[in-house]
């Protein structure tokens, strides 16, 4: 039996891993200017959460911001389209590979400002709560974030009042190169809610149907009026920080760890291996991981046929009304 | 609560006298009134005024928030983006800079970044208190830096008129509008318009006073010795146009040079510092684009660039005043 949460989880989750090989391979071939932060290994704690939502719920994420449209249910054409600065991609060309944000399906914002897109969630929530509409916010951020002052001020604020809002660390155990045991002096970050007065729950990050059934808790608990949840999803990124960021000297993670969670902890691997053994035939399996990838091949034919944006274009965007003196 | 307009039964085609401060909160009122996405924040909004605002508009329309400028300010940001029009009112100028990541980063950025998807209908107030021995964290005049973040709108209203309907056109502005209220302006009076659509467009110059030998364009709180110089040098003979260009962003510059064109000299006036300031702007058009109707040198007076110091002995001097503007105006004639 593969239900249609299922397969819809499962596509999310096959749609960033390839969408962040493919585009690897792109940025890399020199298709996709500036920065690349791929998302391979987090697949689950963002399509977990992201599954627990409905389509009127708003969300904020980070530099890392490929997985979050997709794990939300975006359409990868203009995605892909984005990536490769054309005039078609979703923020026509002015976002770029840390700014995915595709209002389409709710996003208020990619911030890369670490800490930057906290504030925005919580004021999307607090929006919420004063239009008397049970929309919830989902706020990502990692685990270096929660050492900015937005962290700190935003769940006092959500806290204080009891804001529909879920914040979900994809703790990765490192800002770029920084591991957590080297910047926060007290390493649980879920632990970090008590401070607040909310709860604060941690989940396993790999296992993509115990990051929806955490959350989905977290967003009832929020629909009810009952406040803000901090939950921390340990994951793994599995590139490094950013495609091509060479780290001279001493590995900062040691190479071991990292093939630990390529081996045995993939979140694909694993969730696939659950559908396996819970009776979802091989065939529907591939099946569905063809599907993605013709996906995946019309997304970057869609790019890389749509044109550049053109020079008189650049202002464009700047202003809902024009910047012309009266 | 019911606002002076209000207590006067006056009707919209009339005009009641009022003050700067008193002619902004009727702007808020009038808005909230209108259009129930406005809400207000800030810290001790909802205390001030004996709680008034609160009684007539609700708790969920007023939020008195926590000592977090930063994060608040990214709050009223996400529920702009998210359906509301808030009001965020930053209090002293100089906590600007503790919200600025947020009104720099993403207010002016989100749009833009987007590629339109998201629109800020916000509004900063951002109150500037120099002038009143609070020494240098509580009297910065920061207008000219946030000048130069492209996706910001700026008013400097210098007159009761001025800030209610600069104030009731930002909030109807669909960008993030940065309001710079002067408070040494606050007291000033003028009979300002009862009618709640009573609106000023952002980027209109106001000539406030005509004359042919001199132009002399002062911001905000400058406008006062500015005028008080104008009258003076009137009995003297000299005829001097003052300008307020009331929007700083955008820069209503056609006005400024059509003025020079006119008096062949220009003296521009503000209390910001002096490096990089909006007279320093201003200087640069009109040397651009109105070069050859200048007969002498712009001359600017501003702060020097020097923090306002706390004793009023050394605080009284910071400013231009009515006697340096005569001189300097002199000086051309």
């Amino acid at each position: 039996m593969f239900d249609s949460h299922q397969r819809e989880t499962y596509r999310r989750m096959l749609r960033i891993r390839m969408f962040e090989e493919e585009g690897t391979r792109l940025y890399i071939a020199g298709k996709i200017p500036g920065a690349f932060h791929a998302s391979i290994g987090q697949e689950a704690a963002i399509v977990g959460s992201c599954m627990a939502l409905r389509d009127d719920d708003v969300m904020t994420g980070t530099h890392r911001s490929h997985g979050h449209p997709i794990g939300k249910g975006a359409d990868l054409k203009a995605l892909m389209a984005e990536l490769m600065g054309k005039q078609t991609g979703v923020c026509r060309g002015r976002g770029g590979s840390m700014h995915l944000a595709d209002s389409s399906v709710g996003i208020m914002g990619e911030s890369a400002i670490v800490g930057g897109g906290i504030p925005l969630a919580t004021g999307c929530a607090l929006s919420a709560k004063i239009r008397k509409i049970d929309q919830i916010s989902l706020c990502f951020f990692g685990d270096g974030a929660v050492n900015q002052g937005t962290f700190h001020e935003s769940l006092n604020m959500a806290s204080l009042w009891r804001l529909p809002v879920v914040y979900l660390c994809e703790n990765n155990g490192y800002a770029i190169t920084t591991s957590i045991a080297l910047s926060h002096g007290q390493t649980s970050i879920s632990r970090r809610a008590d401070a607040y007065g909310i709860p604060g729950v941690e989940v396993c990050g790999q296992d993509v149907r115990e990051v929806y059934r955490v959350t989905s808790e977290a967003v009832a608990r929020a629909r009810r009026g009952e406040g803000p949840t901090l939950i921390e999803a340990k994951t793994y990124r599995f590139d490094e920080h950013q495609v091509g960021l060479i780290v001279p000297g001493e590995p900062y993670r040691s190479p071991d760890e990292v093939e630990e969670y390529k081996l045995r902890r993939d979140p694909i691997r694993l969730y696939r291996e659950a559908l396996s053994s819970g009776g979802v035939g091989e065939a529907a399996l591939t099946e569905l991981e063809s599907e993605v990838r013709a996906e995946l091949a019309a997304a970057i034919r869609f790019g890389e046929e749509s044109a550049f944006p053109t020079p008189d274009t650049l202002a464009d965007f700047m202003y809902s009304t024009p910047l012309t003196p009266s | 609560m019911s606002t002076a307009v209000e207590k006067s039964g006056l009707g919209a085609g009339d005009h009641i006298r009022m003050n700067y401060l008193d002619a902004l909160v009727e702007a808020q009122v009038e808005e909230m009134e209108r259009d129930e996405r406005v809400i207000m924040m800030g810290e001790d909004i909802a205390i001030y005024g004996g709680g008034k605002l609160v009684e007539r508009f609700g708790p969920d329309r007023i939020w008195s928030m926590p000592i977090s400028e930063s994060s608040f300010t990214g709050v009223g940001i996400g529920a702009a983006i998210n359906g509301l029009r808030p009001i965020v009112d930053l209090n002293i100028a100089s906590f600007m800079y503790l919200a600025a990541d947020q009104i720099i980063n993403q207010a002016s950025k989100l749009r833009y970044m987007t590629g339109g998807q998201i629109s800020v209908p916000i509004v900063f107030r951002c109150c500037m208190y120099y002038g009143a021995s609070l020494a240098a964290q509580h009297s910065d005049r920061p207008y000219p830096m946030f000048m130069n973040i492209p996706g910001l709108k700026i008013v400097c209203p210098a007159s009761p008129t001025d800030i209610k309907g600069l104030m009731k056109a930002a909030i109807r502005d669909d960008d993030p509008v940065l309001v710079f209220e002067d408070t040494k302006l606050w007291p000033l009076k003028a009979d300002i318009p009862t009618d709640p659509d009573f609106l000023i467009p952002l980027g209109s110059a106001l000539v406030k006073r005509q004359g042919t030998d001199v132009t002399l364009v002062a911001i905000a709180g400058a406008m006062r010795p500015a005028l008080d110089a104008a009258q003076a040098l009137s009995k003297e003979g000299i005829s001097v146009e003052v300008i307020d260009p009331r929007t700083l962003k955008p820069l209503d510059t056609a006005t400024i040079i059509e003025s020079v064109a006119k008096t062949g000299r220009l003296v521009l006036v503000e209390n910001a510092h002096r490096m990089c300031s909006v007279t320093g702007e201003i200087a640069a058009i009109v040397a651009e684009e109105g070069f050859e109707y200048l007969k002498r040198p712009i001359q600017r007076l501003t702060a020097s660039d020097v923090h306002v110091p706390f004793s009023p002995a050394l605080e009284g001097q910071m400013f231009p005043r009515k006697a340096t503007i005569v001189a300097a105006i002199k000086k051309l004639i």
